[in-house]
């Protein structure tokens, strides 16, 4: 039983306010509060979020734990100011049926970080042929909601249109990777100049777009609801603005790192920036900006994706895709979007937390820091500024793209069901954070 | 302290042609001359000698110019260097007497090295040395056959050869360290 | 110079010093004797992990010639074939001692990744780092021949000091694939030359109209401004089975140097093609042996240009550590006080 006052934070519409958490609530806000169980935190110039929500992460376990477990990845996502994180379902055994589904939540729920949610993925196997057992992974414990073969395109345009209907029959929504496998055959980065000259085979934007663009549709004949993972091009936003337009119920994501970075860094053949999709062009950046700020994107998530040392220190062909995002990711978003006033901190608090919950069907987030609400929030100093390094790192991998840049902004706590996984900027140990979490699941 | 000429034009001049006479002497009748520069400036010493012995002789005299670079026992110690060109008389060398001629005999590895070149080359009668200046200080046993002038030194100062097709001017000075450089 | 990874890097002066030197290295090649002692006691070692005989013979002469020692690594048959990784690989070789590494690799960016790393690094020596072909990305030593072997037929023996301004070159074929149609198109327009790309759409890069050429699809009418000289690009296999045209036969009425396509040329325009050939598909027998054909010549420079290269990198002071991409040449000429 955790009760915690935290003194003289700024919330996102600007107001100060102090909040005081008791029982895993927001008990009451307001200024000059007070409790003499409480514990303290001072919470003079930091901004008070509510809890993030990450929409799309790899937390690789079960199957490939030498690059993240669910406990190391909820510990990354936990200092990034994460209190809610969507497992991928590209596991080993493919998160396909309630069974894996059920093992994940699980373990998420026993290292007690943030609540993770696993994503179900659409086909058996991740092989595009067959629909897995939706039905059975959304009745689950582990109530799955949002299905994906992230990793993959659901590229078959039939397999898509079943799929989206059936997974509308229990409320969920499908999350497509879009990549239209035929021309994107063993590509290593963005298709444009630098790729000729590089000598990298290229991934064309049109691979991203044209799948949009068959399953925007597509969502708006069968009626279901769509949402796009890692958006990455300027067609790519059109498209989606288009569709918009249209009344078409999607969604759309863009990642932190598309945020910020583009091809340019390819050129050192530093396998770091490999990803994918992969690093784009200026003007594919200041897009995904744009559509951003005008919602046309709805949202952030990082597409955390771990990989062991070993896939990355090699020639570029050879290295695993991804980067990892979860610790970086507010940082980032601050630099390319807050800090360069395309928008504000409340609009953070939207695509980082109110409306990944809202997609992904989380309870709890609808009000943010409110009164009676969850108490899910993080406390962040925007006036920090450090040099991004391995230390900020606390998930199992390091490839990061962000080592040895300047990142303003740093997580000092998380609260997360009412108690403390991030104090004075670092992680709580697991044992305790493991306690307190059992001790709220016995409490209900 | 400042350099301190020690020969002028006119003692150069006379120099080469001492040494040119030198030479023809010790041709036999029926000999091969040929003279061979090693660049840089030891290339237009090696002319100005041919032109004085077809001036002064109807001895037949070659000319060529030999870079020792890739045979030199340093380059790994040095920055890199580029080499110059070497090209030999249509005849090449074997049974010719060689006048190897340099600016300044100093440690004799130049010289190792030319030694070495020449093996690679072709096979000479003999092989004789010149050199405007010897400054001492020789680590290998080599021995100059016609010198210009005998230049003792110390390992501190330094030999300087103008000459016009190159430098525009014409002298032989040296020099010490500054005060305060390191020898 | 330390490493050689691009020609994309070359200034024009580093350009003209290497083939500078090369000339001098193909005089010792008519030497009683033709080796040269300045490398003696060097470790070359060719790390090759695509299957390329002449390259490698090329580069092994190459290095005997300046007596290094020359080890020979190739990927067949080999642990890498059992998985092992470049950077184990690399190790492993370093630790028996290498001062070069001559690098042949199938992933564009290895021998900049390789270099920047120091995995070929050992008893504090940074490795001086050699690309010898990486993926479609660079093979600067083909390029180097390639230019060496234009100045020579275009200024024979007065060749020194010189670049090639003005001088019109069509590269004909896979530029997509061919890290020999790149290396030569950054040496070629450094060096002053003009540089025309001829090949259907599906096989040129997007953006190649970004770098300093001229781009056509139709080879004759690229032939009737009588380019001086027209480097043919071999046709691999693959490409015949991956809808980049229809057939050899469409491609070759297309875009290959048959007889008559070469009796149009002017007789002192040269044909070159880097080898290996497919005769009769991207150039014809009459044209690959006709006196305008560089072929074989290119392969003895290619030994002369080599033998520049590995003594560039390899002489001079010894670097520690920190390898970095190839600076301008620290180059003293020969002066007095020896």
């Amino acid at each position: 039983m955790t009760t915690i006052l935290v003194k003289g934070a700024t919330l996102a519409d600007g107001s100060g306010s102090d909040i005081l958490v008791r029982d895993g609530r927001i008990a009451e806000l307001g200024s000059g509060l007070s409790d003499a169980q409480a514990e303290i935190i001072q919470a003079d110039g930091l901004l008070a979020l509510p809890g993030l929500v990450d929409l799309h992460t790899h937390l690789r376990e079960p199957g490939f734990e030498q690059s993240e477990t669910v406990l190391t990845g909820s510990r990354a996502a936990a200092i990034g100011g994460f209190t809610t994180v969507h497992a991928m379902a590209n596991t080993s055994p493919v998160s396909d049926t309630a069974g894996v589904v059920e093992q994940v939540q699980r373990l998420g729920e026993d290292a007690g970080y943030v609540t993770v949610r696993p994503i179900g993925a659409v086909t058996v196997g991740l092989e595009g042929q067959q629909l897995s057992e939706i039905g059975a992974m959304a009745g689950s414990r582990a109530r799955v909601r949002v299905f994906s073969d992230d990793g993959k395109c659901v590229s078959d345009a039939l397999l898509m249109r079943r799929a989206l209907e059936y997974v509308s029959t229990f409320g969920g929504v499908i999350a497509q990777h879009a990549q239209e496998p035929r021309l994107t055959e063993d590509a290593q980065m963005n298709e444009g100049t630098l790729s000729g000259e590089l000598g990298l085979a290229g991934w064309p934007a049109v691979a991203e777009e044209s799948i949009i663009a068959r399953d925007v549709l597509l969502a708006q004949h069968v009626g279901a609801r769509l949402h796009i993972c890692h958006l990455s091009t300027a067609g790519s936003v059109e498209v989606v603005r288009w569709a918009k337009a249209r009344g078409i119920d999607v969604t759309a994501e863009v990642t932190p790192h598309h945020l910020l970075l583009t091809e340019q860094l390819v050129s050192s053949y530093d396998s770091r920036y490999k990803v994918n999709p992969p690093l784009r062009r200026e003007e594919d950046v200041l897009a995904l900006r744009a559509g951003l700020a005008d919602g046309t994107i709805d949202i952030v998530a990082t597409d955390h994706a771990p990989h062991p040392v070993e896939a990355k220190d090699c020639e570029w062909q050879a290295a695993a895709f991804g980067m990892v995002g979860l610790e970086s990711a507010l940082s980032v978003v601050q630099a390319s979007v807050v800090d360069t006033g395309m928008l504000g901190w409340d609009d953070v608090a939207r695509v980082l937390s109110r409306v990944p919950a809202e997609i992904g069907l989380v309870p709890g987030y609808e009000f943010g820091i409110a009164v009676g609400a969850p108490a899910e929030f993080t406390l962040y100093d925007p006036s920090a500024s450090r040099i991004f390094g391995v230390n900020d790192l606390h998930g199992k991998g390091v490839n990061s793209p962000f080592l040895s840049m300047p990142l303003p902004g740093r997580v000092l706590t998380t609260v997360h069901r009412g108690y403390l996984t991030v104090r004075d900027g670092e992680l709580v140990d697991a044992e305790t954070v493991a306690g307190l979490a059992g001790a709220v699941s016995v409490r209900g | 302290m400042p350099a301190r000429t020690v020969l002028q034009q006119a003692d150069i001049t006379r120099a080469l042609t001492r040494i040119s006479h030198e030479i023809l002497e010790s041709v036999r009748d029926g000999d091969r001359l040929v003279i061979l520069g090693i660049p840089t400036r030891g290339t237009v010493l090696a002319e100005r000698i041919a032109a004085i012995i077809r001036t002064v002789s109807d001895q037949p005299v070659e000319l060529g110019t030999l870079d020792v670079t890739m045979y030199r026992d340093d380059l790994d110690r040095n920055p890199t260097r580029t080499p110059a060109p070497t090209q030999m008389p249509a005849a090449g060398i074997d049974g010719a007497v060689v006048v190897l001629v340099d600016d300044v005999l100093y440690s004799g590895r130049t010289i190792r090295a030319a030694l070495d070149a020449l093996q690679a080359i072709g096979r000479p009668r003999y092989v004789r040395l010149a050199a405007l200046v010897d400054r001492g200080h020789r680590e290998l046993p080599i021995r100059p056959d016609f010198v210009g002038k005998n230049l003792p030194s110390s390992r501190t100062e330094r030999i300087n050869v103008h000459l016009a097709e190159i430098d525009g001017d014409e002298f032989v000075s040296i020099d010490g360290p500054e005060q305060g450089e390191p020898a | 110079m330390r490493h050689l990874l691009s020609t994309r890097d070359l200034s024009r002066e580093e350009a003209i010093a290497i083939l500078d030197v090369a000339e001098d290295m193909a005089d010792a090649a008519d030497r009683e004797v033709r080796k040269l002692p300045a490398l003696r006691g060097k470790t070359v070692v060719n790390l090759f992990f695509e299957d390329s005989t002449r390259t490698r013979i090329s580069f092994e002469a190459a290095a005997k010639r300046l007596s290094a020692d020359v080890i020979n690594f190739s990927a067949k048959g080999s642990s890498v074939s059992k998985g092992e990784s470049l950077k184990d690989t690399a190790q492993t070789l370093a630790a028996i001692g290498a001062d070069a590494v001559v690098i042949r690799h199938g992933a564009s960016g290895a021998p900049l990744v390789l270099a920047e790393n120091g995995w070929a690094d050992s008893n504090g020596i940074s490795a001086a780092i050699i690309n010898a072909g990486d993926g479609t990305h660079e093979h600067p030593t083909q390029a180097l021949l390639d230019a060496f072997t234009i100045r020579r037929r275009l200024h024979g023996r007065g060749s020194r000091g010189r670049a090639l301004d003005g001088v019109s070159v069509t590269i004909v074929g896979d530029i997509l694939h061919s890290r020999v149609a790149r290396s030569n198109v950054w040496l070629l327009s450094t060096l002053g030359a003009e540089v025309t790309l001829v090949a259907p759409a599906t096989l040129l890069p997007v953006g190649v109209r970004e770098w300093p050429v001229t781009v056509t699809y139709d080879l004759d009418e690229a032939l009737d401004a009588i380019p001086d000289v027209v480097m043919m690009l071999r046709i691999q296999s693959e490409r015949m089975h991956a809808a980049y045209f229809p057939n050899a036969r469409e491609y070759s009425r297309q875009w290959g140097l048959g007889d008559d396509r070469l009796a149009r040329l002017a007789a002192d325009s040269i044909v070159m093609h880097p080898g290996p050939m497919n005769r009769g598909l991207e150039i014809s027998s009459g044209a690959a042996d006709s006196s305008r054909s560089t072929v074989l010549e290119q392969v003895a420079n290619g030994v002369s240009v080599r033998m520049a290269v590995l003594y560039l990198a390899l002489s001079g002071q010894r670097e520690l550590a920190e390898p970095t991409t190839t600076h301008a040449p620290s180059v003293t000429n020969a002066g007095s006080n020896r």
